[in-house]
């Protein structure tokens, strides 16, 4: 292995052209190198950090790989039990309407065992942003299908491919709650390029600022990959999202209503 | 001053959560119970105190909610009835693992499953022995009249705040749907956000830069420090059952037969022991107040000098358990049971008595 060397020139204050936001811990991320949810969370905390907001914001982990986002968010955070934060959320900015609130939640949390709250939250335009990180399978428990995995795909509960005749259609949740008279902005973006950080970034950042409208929910899916559970490189993870996610996932806005 | 009411005890207790200000409700309609809901709505706390009022999609949405306001500070409640309490248990479970503060009322009714909307008390061990996952325990206070629904809900916070963990007043249609004078104390203040950063530095209100963030989590995926945490928690529960033992003893004296029962069956079992002191026997009742912590030291103070004990439930024999625990098979201790909905009559628990105990 090649030596590295320190070139202290580039990290002089006058010559950062960038940095780790203070608002994510010192804690060492809990996911698989190339997974899409560290730089989901780095731009998260950069919104808030950017807004100023870190004394007002209350975020809600979910269970999953992204159950643990309490330890990389320096903010007060709740975790709640699969699928239920979007209820977590509705009380916290019900009795404390001056917080920004928001979740975070994988598929499985919120496309399958909570859509109930996910889509009643919405329906009832509770004034949070829901951050929704889309990797089409059941990460943490070890690569199972996922509501959203697409048809064809492998997983270790669809071992030859989701088969949509026996085991239903992948569900597009985020054009479904798109329909909801409570949903403000939704959105879908992902974070596989730096252009499409940025995109993203920007997306939050109206998710947020949203919460001073107070006309609704905003909802931002992230679609993301899972290269361990896709059992594939990065590279190759971030390429079959390109070219088989994002054709049944397309990104973009789908609903703005401010 | 406390002010005289005539009221159902589903609605003393709600008038009463606005009294000892609640901060929020998050409840979901379910027989017989749902006056608390419509009582709320009707009043419009939202406009009298600031009190938050929501309908949730579902039972499980409920507690949810209750354990995100609870992990703000807040003093929030919610109530049900048993197969909606069945669904609430998950996020019970995790309220008693995240140390959360809150008052759940359930208004008991005949099971298992869909069941009837009549009274019961077939929830006993669910109550008391933990009916989700887990070591944990709740508080459970038993109320029997309208005046204790409406005490019981003020109380609830006061021991919810100094336990961090859930108390869950089990009642049942019976006493939520009579109507009784009830004493209903004066409106006190809902908590500033100031009081709860002061009173609950644990809370989720937002991290200033003065102090670390604040977590809420059952979340311990190391087994050593996961042990600990159990190990706090089983410290805990010793606590309550050191300090917040509560009960009522009636004719007790001198009494050869003691009868247990609590809520609903208690008041029942109240006119037995006045038609067995009219034939002469001399029988008393013990009513548990506290379900868990479950007055332990007085059976075994009664067991001492009584010839038997009758438990009389709305069940097929639950809290007959835990008296017999503590009896150790020194004297004689029966089991009463009408359930499905179905409640005891004075006479018939006599007659019971008679035949159980005296006569057998």
């Amino acid at each position: 292995m090649a030596e590295f060397k320190h070139n202290p020139e580039i990290t002089q204050e006058e010559n950062l052209v960038y940095k780790r936001t203070d608002l994510l811990t010192p804690a060492t991320l809990s996911y698989c190198p190339g997974c899409g949810h560290g730089t989901a969370h780095r731009i998260v905390m950069e919104v808030v950090e950017e807004m100023g907001i870190q004394q007002d914001t209350i975020g809600v982990a979910p269970v999953g790989c992204s159950v643990l986002a309490y330890e990389f968010m320096d903010i007060d955070m709740q975790q709640a039990a699969h699928g239920r934060a979007p209820a977590l959320a509705t009380a916290i900015k019900r009795l404390m309407p001056e917080k920004f609130v928001f979740t975070y939640q994988g598929d499985g949390d919120l496309a399958a065992i909570g859509t109930a709250e996910t889509i009643h939250t919405v329906n009832r335009g509770e004034n949070i942003t829901i951050i929704f990180i889309n990797n089409g399978i059941y990460g943490m428990t070890g690569g199972q299908m996922a509501p959203t995995t697409l048809a064809g795909m492998k997983s270790s509960t669809s071992p030859y491919g989701r088969d949509v005749e026996i085991m239903g259609n992948p569900i597009k949740i985020t054009e479904l709650v798109a329909q909801l008279d409570g949903a403000l902005y939704v959105t879908r973006q992902s974070v596989h390029t730096a252009n499409a950080v940025r995109r993203a970034k920007r997306a939050i950042r109206k998710a947020f600022e949203n919460q001073k409208l107070n006309k609704g929910t905003s909802f931002v899916e992230i679609v993301s990959n899972c290269n361990s559970g896709w059992k594939m490189t990065p590279n190759d993870a971030n390429q079959w999202m390109v070219d088989n996610m994002f054709p049944f996932y397309p990104i973009g806005d789908i609903k703005d209503n401010k | 001053m406390r002010e005289l009411h005539l009221m159902k005890g589903n609605e003393a207790f709600a008038e009463a959560l606005i009294r000892a200000g609640a901060d929020g409700y998050f409840g979901y309609p379910i027989t017989p119970q749902s006056e608390v809901m419509e009582y709320l709505m009707a009043e419009k706390p939202y406009e009298r105190t600031g009190m938050v009022v929501l309908q949730a999609e579902s039972e499980i949405a409920a507690i949810n909610m209750v354990y995100g306001g609870a992990a703000c500070g807040k003093r929030v409640v919610t109530s049900s009835s048993s197969p909606g309490i069945s669904l609430k248990q998950e996020g019970i479970t995790y309220m008693c693992g995240a140390e959360l503060p809150c008052v759940i009322m359930n208004a008991v009714r005949g099971g298992p499953g869909l069941g009837t909307i009549q009274p019961a008390q077939s929830d006993y061990f669910q109550s008391t022995k933990g009916g989700g996952h887990g070591d944990y325990k709740l508080l459970v206070l038993a109320p029997a009249s309208v005046q204790e629904m409406a005490d019981f809900a003020k109380l609830g916070f006061e021991l919810a705040f100094k336990y961090r963990n859930p108390v869950l007043i089990l009642s049942d249609g019976a006493i939520g749907q009579m109507m009784e004078k009830v004493e209903l104390d004066p409106q006190v203040p809902r908590w500033t956000n100031e009081e709860i950063i002061k009173m609950h530095p644990w809370a989720t209100t937002g991290k200033p830069p003065t102090r670390e963030r604040n977590i809420i989590t059952s979340l311990d995926l190391q087994s050593a420090t996961n042990e600990i945490h159990n190990h706090h928690l089983q410290a805990k529960y010793r606590k309550m059952e050191e300090e917040e033992v509560r009960y009522e003893l009636v004719n007790c004296d001198d009494a050869e037969y003691i009868i247990v029962a609590y809520g609903t069956s208690a008041r029942i079992s109240l006119k037995a022991v006045q038609l067995a002191r009219e034939e002469g026997i001399k029988v008393g009742l013990l009513r548990p107040i506290t379900l868990f912590p479950f007055p332990k030291k007085i059976v075994r103070e009664l067991r001492e000098r009584v010839k038997g004990f009758l438990s009389v439930e709305m069940s097929a024999g639950q809290m007959v358990e835990d008296i017999r625990l503590e009896v150790e098979g020194k004297v004689k201790v029966e089991h009463f049971g009408r359930y499905g909905g179905i409640v005891h009559t004075p006479t018939e628990i006599v007659e019971q008595l008679k035949s159980k105990l005296i006569g057998g």
